[in-house]
């Protein structure tokens, strides 16, 4: 009987730090977005937000394709 | 040979049937937090799934090439075997469904294998280390993986984005909760419609309609890709309302969480070699998502019933499967009869589920209320013996209710074929 801890073990640490990755980069896109949007309501504009935001947004999309690749592949 | 098309025929449409419960039983995975925290509505929800499993069914047939590999010797398969085993895994994903219960279907699946395997080549046909390895550590695993993950996730979305402002979050963790469940649905579609077309392979091979180590014929991927596709689409809504909102109250910061965590651990697991069940993962993510808000609360009596029908899910269908299978050996009277107790068992149940109807107009009320039904008269009058409202007594309820269900299969799959026996 062998079980396969090491397999277990990198499951464990890809899943634990994708998702907190995934979600806090999604975060920090809501965040600056919103900056972004709060700042044009007052007649302003905040570029650096809303370009931190759709960074955040690009490395999550590059992530889900990542995630199609591997259900595919 | 006749006879033998005719026990084929009957394998690939009962492989089908099984498609279609795991498709009806599992749309909760991909889309139960979606649905309850209000991203999409019940039906377009489960459409969007529908389509992305039929996508996924096309997309690659690695799983079904390597289906049922060291778990059971293949040298003991005969169609009736697969029969068997088909019979005891639809059988626990409906009485699962009828009270509401999230189980993994490959569990079902592979339980109902060992089971008639055992039965017709005896215990030296089933390899139990695998079965320790592939089913028991993996159902421990993947929830407490995922809870985790999707716990500290949905701290740290808190944490972050409390400066979101409304709209914003609003609108964005829709989109996220949609992105991900459509994932989830993707990984879905080529892992179990796959297990379908693997089954049905095997069964041509077995049957010698095939020859050894084919891949799947065209008709197989397309006929078990629709099958998963039609039952996502019919919606296990029970279970939906059991995950969405049972087992916590989730908010859109929550559901994304969760969503993500169960999309992360499927495709860490099935990439890295250490296959997780889908359904485990989900529940787990979703409980850990539920503890990762201040005040939250995870119902334990819900979740404790769930994993009574985790560790129930294999032995279950195994004994289901094994009685199926002794009932075969008598020849033809006996196939006949495991077809009647099939069909006749998936009606009663459809009957029963009558009594208090759970579907898209419902779904999200955790304790109907009979005004607010759009179906006075059905709902409120047969609430009593099935319902899966969260509350401690009702749930005890609904639990003995599940285990009265499963004693009367299991007896009842080698009393019935008495029947048509003396029909005959």
């Amino acid at each position: 009987m062998k079980i396969d801890w090491e397999a277990l073990g990198s499951v464990f640490g890809v899943s634990l730090s994708a998702t907190v990755a995934l979600v806090a980069l999604f975060t920090l896109g809501l965040v600056g977005l919103s900056k972004h949007e709060a700042a044009t309501e007052q007649g302003g504009s905040a570029t650096l937000a809303r370009s931190g935001a759709y960074a955040c947004f690009a490395l999550v999309t590059a992530a889900v394709a990542y995630g199609i690749y591997l259900i595919v592949a | 040979m006749e006879h033998i098309t005719l026990l084929l025929g009957i394998v690939i449409i009962t492989a089908l049937v099984f498609d279609f419960t795991n498709g009806f039983h599992d749309t909760a995975n991909a889309m139960a937090t979606t649905i309850s925290t209000g991203a999409l509505k019940p039906k377009t929800a489960v459409a969007m799934s529908a389509v992305l499993n039929l996508v996924g069914a096309f997309m690659s047939v690695e799983v079904a090439k390597t289906i049922s590999k060291g778990l059971v010797n293949e040298e003991g398969i005969q169609p009736e075997v697969i029969f068997a085993a088909l019979v005891g895994a639809i059988l626990w994903n409906l009485v699962t469904w009828l009270v509401g219960l999230p189980s993994s279907s490959s569990h079902a699946l592979m339980g109902g294998l060992i089971g008639a395997a055992v039965a017709s080549a005896g215990m030296g046909a089933v390899n139990g280390s695998v079965v320790l390895t592939k089913v028991l550590i993996p159902a421990i695993a993947a929830p407490l993986v995922a809870g985790l993950a999707a716990l500290l996730a949905a701290k740290v979305t808190y944490k972050l984005g409390d400066k979101v402002g409304e709209k914003t979050s609003a609108k964005g963790y829709r989109a996220g909760q949609i992105a991900s469940a459509g994932l989830v649905s993707l990984a879905h579609g080529t892992n179990d419609a796959q297990k379908t077309m693997g089954i049905i392979t095997l069964a041509l091979v077995a049957g010698n309609a095939l020859p050894a180590g084919a891949n799947p014929p065209v008709w197989v991927i397309v006929s078990a890709g629709l099958a998963i596709a039609m039952g996502t689409y019919l919606g296990g809504w029970r279970i939906i309302r059991t995950m969405g909102k049972g087992l916590t109250d989730l908010q859109p910061q929550q559901g994304f969480a969760a969503q993500t965590s169960a999309a992360s651990v499927i495709l860490a697991s099935s990439s890295l070699g250490f296959s997780l069940s889908t359904t485990h993962a989900c529940s787990g993510a979703v409980m850990g998502a539920g503890l990762g808000r201040k005040g939250g609360v995870v119902r334990w009596s819900t979740a404790t019933r769930m994993f009574i029908a985790w560790g129930l899910t294999l032995p279950a269908a195994a004994l289901v499967a094994a009685g199926a299978e002794l009932v075969m050996r008598t020849g033809d009277i006996g196939i006949a009869g495991v077809t009647v107790f099939l069909v006749a068992s998936c009606f009663a149940i459809w009957i029963i589920s009558r009594r208090q109807v759970v579907d898209h107009n419902n779904v999200n009320e955790v304790e109907p209320a009979g005004a607010a039904e759009p179906e006075p008269g059905v709902v409120t009058t047969a609430m009593a013996a099935v319902t899966v409202p969260p509350t401690a007594a009702a749930a005890a309820a609904a639990a003995t209710v599940a285990d009265d269900d499963l004693r009367a299969t299991i007896p009842a799959a080698t009393t019935t074929p008495a029947a048509p026996a003396a029909a005959v």
